[in-house]
């Protein structure tokens, strides 16, 4: 789960991550009074949660609250890669000398948290990586023993940071693993991380993502959940325990377990057809579950045929056709639908469901040839 | 002959009084698995399945009672790494985690803990180990697998049953087969799997099922080209999957254009791996090395 700016540097400063002064407006008129509080230069920051809001114009700088007022009225009616601006922080503006690069993430090969920082902050570090990784100073943490005070003064010489800022650099390391760790993050950043002209290390941006398995022991981070990321279906997906992500195809698959979910998918592509979605309604499929599937699936207008491919190991092929048919009762498709039920009591289930008319299939490829063939006969 | 488990295997069940735990174990048991002891904590002194499986509190306590070298965890994600690190401290060689939804973080503790520790781990968020006609430890149906020469090592379930079903309509049988599990840090990988295929005897061809995220089928892809003497067979899931979605599995994601279905494809490719383009394929291609 991803996390806006504000939310990130909150947290940050939780755990002692020095960050400028400000908070977060949902109205240009709260942001005029955040600015004349603050007093001065301000900067206001549309909270979205996609890269590149620069460029796109979401940060703009003022010089005085009703300026600040004006450039929130702006970026609040803006929509940046298709996402709404509903809230803009109003930080105070730093006076920067100098931009550097810190982030943790998990290194999955690894198998361990990387640490990373950058003499090339405030650029995207995907781009430092391939342009030049070279430029990026790594350095993997113990998972039991924590970050190491030797660790942060390793990267404050190897991206040639002035001696007489590193103190306040590994104080800002410390703080931001204590943030990873004790948020269960993916990944927590800090770019830019800038050096003031005063002589400050101050965090003048932040960005947090959050493990989803972890959320159970984090309630006040999962509060803060921001739904215009995600599809209205994968919402609704997520309520009944299934794994629903759209597509741009237009045969809905409805499958149990998620290997053979994004097979079934790529099946359907190998014959010509596009997938209109990844699902995956898990073990024991449920008269109530396959309902709420297929709600989900048909509520795309795009759908016009449906493939269901169940692997009927300890839940019997039998009990899902009768889910199945229960669901469709309730449900009444409209698109032509596929079925194909292999393992314990298939047969007994295959006859279930051409007796309700499905069209049904012995082989995964024999089922995503009907599926396409259903699909484009729709069409026409 | 067969890897990591076989009639041999003394079984002890963490979570055994649970629902999940309980209903496996019935099946485990039914399939000739030898279940020596379950774990409970609290309900120590109990027995399950007509008193035939006794209860302990700590895995500890069921290790030195009844000599359990093997270990399936069937607890609740929260509770999960404590019960792997319960597993490793009684001296437990053996593993098997089948929950899924372990934060990441608990899992790189479990990992760096293992390492020190020497047990080895099979999974998370997994369906076991199945080897067909000696034992099952997880929860891989056994109907639809029988005894024969192909070892097989997946990330995916229901895929998994999906290939030794295809198998045993052509009369192909396993090894052993080892669901390494869906998320991004596990135990053992596919690299640690196929070191014991090539030495297992009894195996003569291997099937790799693998899927987008991570690069364990990069690194799979380099054993084989460099050691491997037995032809593998693969397969890799997701050729379809958007990039930064994660596709149910908690592993299963491009990030930053890495972990492509299309690397992993070229990867074993080009290590000499023939690569199925639908898990039935894999079945017909076995049937002709």
């Amino acid at each position: 789960m991803k996390l806006h700016e504000y939310q990130s540097k909150q947290i940050f400063a939780k755990y002692g991550v020095p960050i400028p002064k400000g908070r977060v407006a949902a109205t240009a008129a709260e942001a005029r009074e955040i600015a004349a509080e603050l007093g001065g230069r301000v900067v206001v920051k549309a909270q979205v949660l996609v890269g590149g809001r620069g460029k796109a114009g979401g940060i703009k700088l003022a010089n005085s609250p009703e300026e600040a007022e004006a450039q929130a009225t702006a970026i609040l009616s803006m929509k940046l890669k298709g996402l709404p601006v509903r809230k803009v922080l109003v930080d105070e503006a730093a006076h920067i000398a100098t931009e550097i690069y810190l982030g943790i993430t998990n290194d999955r090969a690894a198998r361990k948290p990387v640490m990373m920082a950058s003499a090339e902050g405030g650029v995207e570090i995907e781009e430092v990586a391939r342009k030049t990784p070279e430029k990026i100073i790594k350095t993997h943490i113990d998972p039991l023993l924590g970050l190491r005070g030797y660790q942060t003064r390793d990267l404050a010489l190897g991206i040639d940071l002035p001696k007489e800022h590193w103190k306040a650099f590994s104080k800002v390391c410390f703080g931001l693993w204590e943030a990873y760790q004790k948020s269960d993050a993916t990944l927590a950043e800090i770019n830019p991380l800038v050096v003031t002209e005063e002589g400050q290390v101050l965090a003048v941006d932040g960005k947090m993502i959050v493990d989803d398995n972890a959320l159970f022991r984090h309630p006040e981070i999962a509060e803060m959940r921001d739904l215009d990321v995600e599809a209205p279906e994968e919402i609704e997906a997520r309520k009944y325990g299934l794994s629903y992500i759209k597509l741009e195809g237009d045969i809905g698959c409805m499958v149990n377990g998620a290997g053979l979910a994004m097979t079934t998918m790529d099946v359907i592509k190998l014959y010509g057809g596009e997938p209109a979605n990844f699902l995956d309604i898990g073990g024991g499929a449920n008269a109530e579950k396959v309902a709420a599937a297929f709600r989900i699936i048909l509520s795309e207008p795009n759908v016009k045929a449906v493939l269901i491919n169940i692997f009927g190991g300890i839940t019997r092929g039998d009990e899902v056709a009768k889910g199945i048919l229960a669901a469709m009762e309730e449900v009444k498709p409209e698109v032509p639908m596929v079925a194909r039920i292999v393992g314990t009591n298939a047969e007994e289930g295959r006859r279930l469901l051409a007796n309700a008319d499905m069209i049904t299939a012995d082989t995964l490829v024999e089922a995503a040839q009907k599926a396409v063939a259903a699909a484009k006969g729709g069409a026409q | 002959m067969s890897i990591l488990v076989n009639k041999d295997t003394r079984l002890v069940v963490q979570g055994i009084t649970g629902r999940e735990g309980l209903f496996h174990t019935t099946q485990m048991v039914a399939y000739g698995t030898k279940v020596v002891a379950g774990v409970t904590p609290g309900k120590g002194g109990q027995w399950v399945l007509d008193d035939k499986i006794p209860v302990f509190d700590t895995v500890k306590k069921a290790v030195e009672t009844t000599g359990a070298n093997t270990s399936v965890i069937f607890v609740p994600a929260r509770f999960a790494a404590d019960a792997i690190f319960e597993a490793a401290d009684a001296g437990v060689e053996l593993i098997v985690c089948i929950t899924e939804g372990i934060p990441v973080q608990d899992m790189m503790r479990v990992r760096a803990y293992l390492d020190q520790k020497g047990s080895r781990l099979v999974g998370p968020n997994c369906p076991g180990l199945l080897t067909p006609g000696e034992a099952k430890v997880g929860i891989i149906p056994g109907s639809i697998a029988i005894p024969g020469n192909v070892g097989v090592v997946s990330r995916s379930g229901t895929l998994t049953y999906e290939v030794l079903y295809a198998m045993k309509q052509l009369g192909i049988g396993a090894t052993t087969t080892v669901g390494i599990g869906g998320d991004p840090v596990n135990g053992t990988s596919f690299l640690d799997t196929l070191k014991m295929f090539e030495e297992d005897p009894q195996t003569e061809k291997v099937v790799l099922i693998g899927e987008i995220g991570g690069t364990d089928e990069q690194k799979a892809a380099q054993y084989i080209a460099d050691h491997m003497t037995k032809p593998v067979v693969g397969f890799i899931a997701g050729q379809t999957a958007p990039p930064g979605k994660r596709m149910g599995h908690a592993g299963a994601i491009v990030e930053g254009g890495e972990g492509t279905a299309a690397e992993k494809v070229e990867a074993l490719e080009a290590a000499g791996v023939k690569v199925a383009k639908h898990p039935e394929e894999i079945a017909h291609i076995l049937k002709s090395l």
